[in-house]
C-alpha cells in the first residue's frame, strides 16, 4: 500500500510549491499594513505586510531602494509591487519588493514616476540639453487640438503681441485614446515639413487624466528629437509633467508660453531704434579718434612753429570742431576731404617756411662772404702760400729756388723765388 | 531677409554696434561695417513693416501625406 501511496520528500514538495508559487505569482500588487520593519546594515530591509486576517514576509533589498519615494514604517498603509518567492531552507515565502508607494497614489502616478525616473537616468531632463529659444522666430508651430481652449489663448496673445507672424497649427488629440501617440506625430510633422522656428506643444487645463497623454514616452521622445526647441504648455501652473521635464522650456500656461514665444512687436521696435541710434553714434567714434590725433599734433605744430604754420594748426582746430558737428556719415567723408586740404596746406605752409629760412641763410652767407679775409683780395692783394701749404709772412720763409703760389681774387700763379730779402726799403710803420 | 533670419541680423547688428562702441578699428574698417549695419538695420525695419500675419494647419491626407492650409479661426479682437 505504501508503496503506491505518491510520497514527496519535503524538497519535492518544496520545489513543486515553489515553481507554483513563482510561475503563478511572477508579480502581483499587494495592499497591506506595514509591520515589523527592520533595515540592515547590509542595506536591505524585512517587514510584514499585514491585514485583519494574514501576514505575508516581504524584502525590500537595497538596490530597490532609490526607488522608494517616501519613508517605510510600521503602521503604514501601502501598495507593494514584486513577485513571491519561496525560501526552501525556512519553508517560507517572500514578497520580494520592487516598488513601494503609500496608498492613494494610483498606477497612473506611479506610471509617471517610473517613466520620470528612467529618462532622468537616460539624462533627457539635463539642464545641458535645454535649447535657448529663438528671440524673433519667423514662423511658430503649435501642437494642440484645434477645439480647445489652448489655441484660442496662444493665437490671442499672439495676435496681440506681434500679429504679423506666420504661424503654423499641428493639429491632435489631447487626451483620450491614441491621443500621446498623435501628439508625438503632430510633433514630428511640424518638425519635417513645418520650417518652423520654435514649437509650443501643450493643451489646457483639465483633470489629472485629462493630461496623461502628456506623460506618454511617445510624447517625450518626439520632444526630445525635434530639431528645433519645444516650450511645453499643459494644464494650469501646478500641474507637472513628463513633457515639461523634457521640454527646453516649460510655460506654466498656454498663454504663457506664448508670451514666451512672442516679444511685443513694439520691444522689438524699440530695440531696433536704439541699435540704429548707437550704430550712429558710434560710427563717428574713430573720426574722434582721428580728430583729437589732429589736434594733439595741431598743438605740438604750434609750440614748434610759427607763423602760418600755427595759424594753419589753428584752422585745423577749428575744421575739427566744425566736422563735429556734421551728422555723421557726411562728417567721415567731408571730414577726410577737409583733412586731406588742409594737410597739403600744412605742406605748402611748412614748405614756405622753409624756403624763407633758406633766402635768410644765403643773405647771411653773403654777408659772411663780404667779411672773408678772402674779399681783400679783391682789393689788389694777394696771398702767397709755400709748398707745404703755409702762407709766406716773412721772407726768412722762404730762399731762393722754392716754388710758391700766389693767390689773387680771380685765379693764382704759380711763381719761383728769385731772392729773398729779410728787410726792404718799405717804410717802417 | 532672405538669407539671413531677423534673428540673425538683429544679432549682427548688435555686434557691429559693439565693435564700433569700443572703437579700436580702422577708420576704412569702421566705415564699412557701417555701412553693413546701417544696411542691416534697414532690412530688420523692413521685415518688421512687411511681416504677414498667415496662419496654417497641417492637414494629413488619406495616403498619409501632410499639406499646409490655412487657418479658418479668427482670434477675438481684445479691447
Amino acid at each position: 500500500m505504501s508503496a503506491d501511496r505518491p510520497v514527496l520528500t519535503v524538497s519535492e514538495l518544496t520545489a513543486r510549491l515553489r515553481e507554483m508559487v513563482e510561475e503563478r505569482f511572477p508579480t502581483v500588487w499587494v495592499e497591506g499594513e506595514i509591520s515589523n520593519f527592520r533595515l540592515y546594515g547590509s542595506g536591505h530591509a524585512y517587514f510584514t505586510l499585514k491585514d485583519a486576517d494574514s501576514q505575508l514576509r516581504a524584502s525590500l533589498f537595497r538596490s530597490r531602494w532609490r526607488r522608494i519615494r517616501f519613508e517605510p514604517a510600521d503602521g503604514l498603509h501601502v501598495l507593494a509591487f514584486g513577485s513571491i518567492e519561496v525560501y526552501p531552507q525556512r519553508g517560507e515565502y517572500h514578497l520580494v519588493v520592487e516598488l513601494l508607494e503609500p496608498k492613494g497614489l494610483g498606477a497612473l502616478q506611479l506610471a509617471f514616476e517610473q517613466l520620470k525616473t528612467r529618462l532622468s537616468a537616460e539624462g533627457l531632463f539635463d539642464q545641458a540639453r535645454k535649447r535657448e529659444l529663438p528671440r524673433f522666430p519667423r514662423k511658430i508651430g503649435i501642437v494642440t487640438s484645434t477645439s480647445g481652449a489652448a489655441i484660442q489663448d496662444i493665437l490671442r496673445v499672439i495676435g496681440r503681441r506681434f500679429g504679423e507672424l506666420s504661424i503654423v497649427i499641428s493639429p491632435c488629440k489631447v487626451q483620450g485614446e491614441g491621443a500621446a501617440e498623435d501628439i508625438a506625430q503632430a510633433l514630428r510633422d511640424l518638425n519635417t515639413l513645418g520650417d518652423v522656428d520654435v514649437i509650443i506643444v501643450g493643451r489646457g487645463g483639465g483633470s489629472i487624466e485629462d493630461l496623461a497623454a502628456f506623460n506618454e514616452e511617445v510624447v517625450a521622445r518626439a520632444i526630445a528629437g525635434s530639431k528645433v526647441p519645444v516650450v511645453s504648455a499643459v494644464g494650469h501652473e501646478v500641474d507637472f509633467t513628463i513633457a515639461d521635464f523634457v521640454a527646453d522650456l516649460r510655460a506654466p500656461t498656454p498663454s504663457a508660453a506664448a508670451e514666451l514665444v512672442v516679444r511685443e512687436k513694439q520691444a522689438v521696435v524699440d530695440t531696433l531704434a536704439q541699435l540704429r541710434a548707437r550704430l550712429e553714434r558710434s560710427a563717428a567714434r574713430p573720426l574722434r579718434d582721428l580728430e583729437r590725433r589732429v589736434d594733439e599734433l595741431t598743438v605740438r605744430l604750434r609750440r614748434g612753429l610759427r607763423g602760418e604754420v600755427s595759424r594753419a594748426g589753428h584752422r585745423t582746430a577749428l575744421a575739427t570742431r566744425a566736422l563735429r558737428a556734421a551728422d555723421p556719415v557726411a562728417r567721415v567723408t567731408s571730414g577726410r576731404h577737409r583733412l586731406e586740404g588742409l594737410e597739403s596746406r600744412l605742406i605748402v605752409s611748412f614748405t614756405r617756411r622753409c624756403d624763407r629760412a633758406r633766402s635768410g641763410l644765403r643773405a647771411a652767407v653773403a654777408r659772411l662772404d663780404s667779411l672773408s679775409p678772402l674779399a681783400v683780395l679783391g682789393r689788389g692783394y694777394s696771398l702767397t702760400r709755400a709748398r707745404t701749404g703755409e702762407f709766406v709772412r716773412s721772407a726768412s720763409q722762404v730762399k731762393a729756388g722754392d716754388d710758391v703760389q700766389v693767390l689773387l681774387q680771380q685765379g693764382s700763379l704759380d711763381a719761383r723765388v728769385t731772392a729773398t730779402r729779410e728787410q726792404d726799403d718799405r717804410p717802417q710803420v | 531677409m532672405t538669407d539671413l533670419k531677423f534673428e540673425d541680423c538683429l544679432t549682427r547688428l548688435e555686434q557691429i554696434v559693439g565693435k564700433l562702441e569700443a572703437g579700436n578699428l580702422p577708420l576704412e574698417e569702421s566705415l564699412t561695417i557701417f555701412e553693413e549695419g546701417v544696411g542691416l538695420a534697414r532690412s530688420c525695419s523692413r521685415y518688421l513693416e512687411e511681416a504677414e500675419k498667415r496662419i496654417e494647419v497641417l492637414a494629413r491626407d488619406d495616403s498619409g501625406g501632410v499639406s499646409a492650409r490655412p487657418f479658418m479661426w479668427e482670434p477675438e479682437k481684445d479691447t
